[in-house]
């Protein structure tokens, strides 16, 4: 027997042992995902049992490093697991933006120290991070942000504000771009600090959003304390790693583009009916819908080709942009055809009989995508500079 | 699944296509073959040539003289020869007659013409379509059987290559009726045989078409490929192998006049800089570019499908010709738009991009077809 036919045996064997039957039924939400944290948000108890079970073989993260607490497996190991679970219907037992943003830019930039004193702390889901990067000022143009951290020796003192901190309600830390330095270009003088969100001068004030629920804050900093040892990477180099931190955000949110349960198509026939022929009723939203499909099939197939390239040492660069600029595009069309596929059922916002409002409040939350994260524009905007090479007007 | 990347020896063979093609096969030599109102319409002597280099056989078996190199082999030739928009057989002959041989012919009628196709000695035509639009179960043509031969009546268009072809590959209805997807079968014509008449039509994209009749045309028993009425199967493989065929030429064609169009948007300059940047222009460009980046996956997708026996290929292969239609169509029409002027004008070479990506579109099933098709194999 190969060597991953024996890792799926053994993973197979140890997931149906370990993975709590609760955590095997589907998730209603996006949302109902564990965080972890301090103080996490819990829906069911098992959500703690099963990260802390799935955390002591790293498997919260497989793909990290065995010692900062990462399962260590490469990407075919990885698959198997993920197949595994699949086959369970085991739910992911963690996710955060520690996993998805902090962790590859600390692996990438941090100190040796660094990396001992947060990724494991990742890994077990023990600490929940919140990203500072948006101020009122500076969305698009992020480099213009104007947070500042004023040198006091062996630590600065921070004041300014954040803005679209999602999350920060609830996370432990923050990963803050505060600018060290005014003297030269927007881009210089960006340092990327790490703090705990529960040093004095740190406030938080929650923002509703049109779906309803207040997932982002408004953050506020008032002669906050950091220790430079907290500073990663060189001071005013931190545009650098605000970069690469964002590709790999903008791919995780890419990721809402790609397969969603049940076909449209298939919903849309169970709904509404398909004439003799096998076809849906309407005509017209039968071709948006095989539109919408079919863009999922090729963005899918995008997906592997460019996983398969970055495997092979090839790769495309800012690939990250066209998977954020496609597949949040794609989410918010799935989202519309939605309200389209169950007409005044998806437009309920609260009971049972509207499922609590889950395909409305989905769907206004869906038209973040193409924001959060850089928006399409922007990504458009780094298509046209990085890959195509046109030029500033 | 193989991995979705090219490996060394397709690399290679994709750079030398490229080189080759741009050397002897260019836009300016279909300009050429055009204005000089070429009867053969392509040159024999660069098709000796391609298939001295192997292309004729690239995707037949090693066992009747081909290289064995697979259908990825050929969608990689096939979208170098659609960014130098080069006039071949390769379509016809290889890509198409070829494979409709592979699928229904017998150990003997693939001896006599597999090699001979690999070895660029036959050109081979498959001669299927009767009206305007691609639909196969609605051929009407017949072929009663008389004894040991069968007589065939019908009349053909939109046949590829036809005033070249040694042979045509003819779809007739042996059974059943208009509609209905048994009762067909193929047979292999010599050109020659008596009753065949063949008519050159001249198309938009300035390549060989034509319209060929059959009027009584005996044919021997021996000449019908597979069983009698019972071709559906083996078409419709090879209707598919030949649109993801035809979706990596459209990927050739798109790439190539997105890419000279950028290098247009670098260059032209207005209100006192380049056009190229207007963002009005830049988003257009980029979107179009993540869309060229997402055909380029599902050709690739869909090659692997055909070499990996895929069962999905056929709802893989309608993916792939839709979104390449779509996307050839959008890449053609903004080249033509953001040239302005010089882009409508028969000296540019962004025209012929157009002309021939519309062809190909149409060609065995448009976006409209295949997006119908692919709703239909995805259960609505
Ligand atoms: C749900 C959600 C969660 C978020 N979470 C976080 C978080 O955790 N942490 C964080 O730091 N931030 C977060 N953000 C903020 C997000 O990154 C910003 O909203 C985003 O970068 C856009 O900035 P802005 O809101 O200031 O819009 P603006 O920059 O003011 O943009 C307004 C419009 O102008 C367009 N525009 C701007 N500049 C250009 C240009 N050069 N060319 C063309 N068009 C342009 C934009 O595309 C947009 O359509 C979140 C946002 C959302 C919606």
């Amino acid at each position: 027997m190969s060597d991953l036919d024996q890792f799926r045996q053994q993973t197979r064997t140890w997931l149906e042992e370990n993975c709590p039957p609760a955590m095997r039924e589907p998730m209603k939400n996006f949302e109902d995902i564990y965080n972890g944290g301090r103080n996490p948000v819990i829906d069911h108890p098992d959500q703690k049992i099963w990260c802390e079970r799935m955390a002591s073989r790293g498997w919260t993260v497989p793909h990290w490093p065995a010692e900062y607490g990462g399962g260590g497996l490469d990407k075919d190991h990885v698959k198997v697991l993920r197949e595994e679970m699949r086959r369970l219907g085991a739910r992911p037992a963690l996710d955060s933006f520690g996993i998805s943003m902090l962790g590859p830019a600390l692996l990438k930039f941090g100190s040796e120290k660094q990396k001992q004193e947060h990724l494991p702390k990742i890994v077990r889901g023990e600490i929940r991070w919140c990203q500072g990067y948006s101020e009122p000022g500076a969305g698009s143009d992020l480099a213009s942000l104007q947070t500042k951290a004023e040198d006091h020796g062996d630590h600065y003192i921070v004041n300014g504000q954040k803005i679209w901190t999602s999350y920060a309600n609830y996370a432990d830390w923050i990963f803050c771009l505060v600018r060290t330095d005014n003297s030269g270009t927007k881009h210089e003088g960006i340092s990327f600090v790490l703090f705990d969100m529960a040093t004095p001068g740190v406030s938080v004030r929650p923002i509703k959003l049109i779906s309803g629920s207040s997932p982002f804050c408004e953050t506020f900093f008032d002669d906050v304390k950091v220790l430079k040892e907290n500073l990663m990477g060189e001071e005013g180099k931190g545009w650098t790693i605000a970069k690469y931190l964002l590709t790999h955000e903008r791919e995780m949110i890419a990721g809402f583009g790609g397969a969603h349960g049940q076909p449209l198509g298939e919903r849309a026939v169970a709904t509404m009916g398909a004439d003799t022929s096998g076809r849906l009723v309407n005509s017209v939203l039968r071709q948006n819908i095989a539109q919408y499909q079919l863009d999922t099939v090729v963005f899918g197939a995008t997906m592997a080709r460019i996983g398969d390239e970055a495997k092979a040492g090839q790769g495309l660069g800012p690939a990250s942009s066209i998977f954020k600029y496609y597949g949040t595009e794609l989410n918010k069309r799935r989202n519309e055809l939605n309200l389209a596929v169950d007409g005044e059922g998806a437009l309920g916002w609260d009971g049972e009989e509207y499922d609590g409002g889950k395909l409305s409040r989905d769907w206004l939350r869906s038209k973040g995508n193409s924001i959060e994260g850089g928006t399409s524009e922007v990504q458009l905007n780094i298509i046209s500079k990085r890959v195509l090479g046109l030029p500033d007007e | 699944m193989m991995a979705l990347v090219l490996n060394e020896e397709q690399v290679m063979l994709k750079e030398s296509a490229a080189g080759f093609l741009a050397d002897k096969a260019s836009v300016a030599a279909l300009r050429e073959l055009r204005d000089s109102s070429s009867e053969q319409g392509f040159s024999t002597e660069i098709w000796r040539e391609m298939a001295e280099m192997g292309w004729a056989g690239i995707a037949i078996p090693e066992a009747f003289g081909g290289l064995g190199y697979g259908y990825i082999g050929l969608g990689l030739v096939l979208e170098q020869m659609g960014r130098n928009l080069s006039a071949s057989p390769l379509q016809s002959t290889v890509l198409v007659a070829a494979t409709l041989i592979s699928e229904l012919g017998n150990q003997a009628q693939k001896e006599a013409l597999l090699p001979a196709i690999a070895a660029g000695d036959k050109l081979v035509s498959l001669a299927l379509q009767e009206t305007a639009h691609h639909a196969p179960e609605q051929t009407t043509m017949t072929a009663s059987q008389d004894g040991d031969t069968f007589v065939l009546n019908g009349d053909k268009i939109l046949v590829l290559d036809a005033n070249v072809a040694d042979y045509f590959v003819v779809i007739a209805r042996t059974a059943g009726s208009k509609g209905d997807e048994s009762g067909l079968s193929a047979f292999l014509v010599e050109a020659d045989t008596r009753g065949v008449n063949v008519t050159r039509r001249s198309m938009v994209d300035s390549r060989n078409v034509g319209a060929v009749n059959f009027v009584d045309v005996r044919v021997s028993t021996e000449n019908l490929l597979g069983e009698a009425g019972q071709a559906w199967d083996g078409l419709s493989r090879t209707m598919d192998i030949a649109n993801v065929g035809l979706a990596a030429e459209l990927l050739g064609i798109s790439t190539e006049a997105f890419e000279r169009t950028v290098e247009y948007l670098k260059e032209r300059k207005q209100f006192g800089k380049v056009i190229g940047s207007f963002q009005g222009l830049q988003h257009r460009a980029s979107e179009l570019f993540a869309e060229l980046e997402m055909a380029r996956s599902i050709v690739l997708r869909a090659l692997h499908a055909i070499d990996d026996s895929d069962e999905q290929l056929p709802l893989i292969a309608s993916a792939a010709k839709a979104k390449l239609c779509e996307v050839a169509q959008r890449a053609t029409n903004e080249g033509i738009q953001m040239h302005g002027g010089i882009g409508m004008t028969d000296e540019h070479e962004i025209g012929f991009f157009i002309k021939r990506a519309r062809v190909v579109q149409h060609t065995f099933g448009d976006y409209n077809h295949h997006l119908d098709r692919f709703a239909k194999l995805s259960g609505f």
